[in-house]
């Protein structure tokens, strides 16, 4: 495991300092740091896990239970595709595979140029408007294979 | 004359363009020097017609919809300010059909309120409810929440105020009211609708909870794949605290009620009761074994309430206007509303909050116009990514948790999935059992392993490999899943599995590669 480079590590060390007084805060915590730093980084775990005066194999337990919390940097823009039934009714597969082709990874990658990470998600609550897509914290309706080449063209172009 | 224009803020208006539609209204009524407000309501619900614009005229509030940005000159040009007729328009909002025959009590403000504004809320009758509680002896609003018949919106449909009474009757302390807010099943979005469009109805829900047992603190745990939920929550929990709503002294009665968001991080089975206990406090969402039940130990083994968004927010219409008033719609043990959520192959998806007691068929064909693809709807998955399948033979079924029951189906959050004939009933039985292994909590095995078992069995059925005897071991294998699982998502995730082997047998079979 890396330690963390000094600049991360003071972020980590006081989000667990606001945090920590707080009912049951590990999760908040982490929330606070993928919110910061993209993901949480292994070498988050211990200073966490001090921090909260919890064990290191606690902390590494909760952080591995959700799926939420990425273990490795994200590209620049994280693109998640439902993959639920709604959406399935509504060509959710065909889209992932039209997805996995345009930006030629799989899923739970990203891609070599670092734009790009994939996700699949299971419902983003707007399964009237099947196929669901969210892209960086946007969500899209009714998504076709055009209309996905056209977004990620504009992902493309933002930085 | 400064005139007043409505562009939903909700998640799923946004998803088909409302802030671009937002922002050309903007822009153009600048450019034109036509003085606008512009006011962010939530959806109506009636997705088929997002973004739908409504204009506040004399003649009340006019419709026009589905606007794109590119349609917003010609808006203009056709003097949709005083409600000027264009291809798009729809008349007053009230009167389309879609929504008019529905019978919305819980969702009686969404789409029509500014979702960040009090005041709007007080003006649409919000907080009469907490005024009539606060008059009332604790016991009374429970006994009220009773009378009303309201059973949990979340699935289980238990009796909510059977679970308050037991909550109040625990010895004074630190209580907690937990709002379930995880809404995992695919096919329903009515709690997102809701705390996007009408948040203060939740708020003022929790607020009555926690004056009726006596808790102080309230928990609403919210998925986090609702981010623009999380945002209309913290601007509405924020302009309660600001009028005198929450704190230290709610409408200044001199009794305390706090209200706090946490996110959820990603997984399924933290809709579960339990195991969203577990995740508030801050560890792995392990379901808890029961008893004790959380209304006596839950929330940092503290007395708690949990109850879904939907029931929560449905509380205060109860004490408004009576316990008798809620009883008076409804069938059989089935009272009140349900807010349905048309999802999927439809073609026209949205929200029908009406009576129990109208059938699947009304529902999928009178108010859905049958399936987007305009192919013969096949299956209807009712109740979320653990109910069950239902074919059209049985569609006049009516939406009632025991007539539902009685097919062997399930009415969950009200959410209907719709597919057309080209589905494939194998493939959606195995990625029923596929999703149970990917959420999982691994605590018993029947559900851990029996899942992954259960996609391997599939897999050698559509292989070829012994079809009868593997459909034999898969029914089984439910069975087992069925009995031997610690909570629901072991539990039920068969139902779909054994489901589409009742209804759709003929489609598992050995698949030409
Ligand atoms: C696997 C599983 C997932 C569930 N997911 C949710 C959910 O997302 N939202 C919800 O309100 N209830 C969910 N429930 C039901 C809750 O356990 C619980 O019954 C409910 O939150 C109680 O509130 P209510 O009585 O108001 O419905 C789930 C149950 C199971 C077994
Ligand atoms: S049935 Fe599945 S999700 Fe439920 S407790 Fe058992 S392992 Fe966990
Ligand atoms: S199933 Fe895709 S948004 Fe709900």
């Amino acid at each position: 495991m890396d330690p963390l480079p000094p600049a991360e590590s003071a972020v980590v060390r006081r989000i667990v300092a606001d945090l920590k007084g707080r009912p049951g805060p590990l999760l908040e915590v982490l929330h606070a740091i993928q919110a910061a730093l993209g993901f949480v980084p292994e070498g988050a775990v211990p200073l966490v896990a001090e921090g909260l005066n919890l064990s290191r194999a606690e902390v590494h337990g909760v952080v591995s239970f959700y799926h939420y919390f990425r273990h490795t940097r994200p590209g620049a823009h994280l693109v998640s595709l439902c993959q639920a039934e709604s959406c399935q009714s509504m060509g959710a597969q065909a889209l992932a595979a039209h997805a996995r082709r345009r930006l030629g990874i799989d899923f739970h990658q990203t891609t070599a140029d670092g734009r790009f990470s994939l996700e699949p998600v299971y419902c983003l609550g707007n399964c009237a408007c099947s196929p669901a897509v969210m892209i960086d914290g946007r969500l899209h309706g009714r998504v076709t294979p055009e209309r996905f080449d056209a977004l990620v063209a504009d992902g493309a172009a933002a930085p | 004359m400064t005139t007043t224009v409505y562009v939903p803020g909700d998640a799923g208006a946004l998803s088909v363009g409302a802030g671009e539609v937002a922002k050309a209204l903007t822009a153009e009524a600048a450019r034109r020097r036509a003085p606008i407000k512009l006011v962010r309501n939530g959806s109506r619900g009636a997705y088929w017609l997002e973004p739908l614009v409504e204009v506040a005229t004399a003649r009340g509030r006019l419709a026009y919809g589905p606007v794109t940005a590119a349609d917003v000159a010609a808006l203009f040009d056709a003097d949709f300010l005083n409600g000027g007729s264009h291809a798009l328009s729809l008349g007053a909002a009230d009167s389309i059909p879609w929504l008019k025959g529905q019978q919305r009590l819980t969702f009686e403000r969404v789409g029509i309120v500014d979702p960040a504004s009090v005041a709007d809320y007080v003006k649409h009758g919000g907080y009469q409810g907490l005024t009539k509680a606060l008059a009332m002896a604790p016991a009374a609003i429970v006994q009220a929440i009773t009378s009303s018949g309201l059973r949990g919106r979340g699935g289980a449909a238990f009796p909510t105020g059977i679970k308050w009474k037991t909550v109040l009757d625990q010895p004074a302390g630190q209580k907690y009211i937990t709002c379930n807010a995880d809404e995992g099943d695919s096919g329903t979005f009515s709690d997102r609708m809701l705390m996007e469009g009408d948040p203060f109805s939740l708020i003022e829900g929790m607020t009555i909870a926690g004056i009726a047992v006596g808790a102080t603190q309230g928990y609403i745990y919210l998925r986090a794949e609702y981010p623009h939920s999380l945002r209309a929550l913290r601007t509405a929990i924020a302009a309660a605290h600001q009028a005198g709503y929450l704190g230290g002294d709610v409408a200044g009665a001199g009794k305390r009620f706090e209200l706090e968001v946490r996110l959820g991080a990603g997984a399924y089975i933290c809709g579960e009761e339990t195991s969203m206990l577990e995740s508030l406090e801050g560890r792995r969402g392990e379901v808890r074994v029961r008893p004790p039940l959380p209304a006596i130990k839950g929330l940092f083994g503290q007395p708690t309430v949990v109850n879904n968004v939907v029931t929560l927010a449905t509380v205060p219409w109860v004490l408004a206007h009576g316990a008798e008033a809620y009883a008076g719609f409804g069938v059989g043990k089935s009272r009140g509303t349900l807010p349905i959520q048309l999802a999927g192959n439809i073609r026209r998806g949205g929200l029908v909050e009406r009576a129990f007691g109208l059938s699947l068929r009304e529902l999928l064909y009178d108010y859905g116009g049958g399936s987007a693809t305009g192919k013969p709807i096949r299956a209807v998955q009712v109740g979320g990514p653990l109910g069950a399948y239902v074919p059209s033979s049985q569609f006049d079924t009516l939406v009632d948790y025991e007539a539902l029951a009685g097919i062997g189906a399930m009415l969950g959050h009200g959410g209907l999935v719709v597919f057309d004939d080209g589905v494939d009933m194998a493939r959606m039985a195995r990625y029923a059992m596929e999703f149970c292994a990917i959420e999982s909590c691994g605590k018993c095995t029947p559900c851990r392993i029996g899942s992954t078992r259960g996609v391997e069995v599939i897999d050698r059925i559509l292989e070829g490999v012994d079809g009868e005897r593997n459909i034999r071991l898969l029914e089984e294998l439910c069975e087992t899943m069925v009995q031997g699982s610690l909570c629901g998502l072991g539990g039920m995730a068969p139902f779909p599995v054994q489901s589409a082997l009742r209804h759709f047998r003929e489609d598992f079979r050995a698949r030409v590669k």
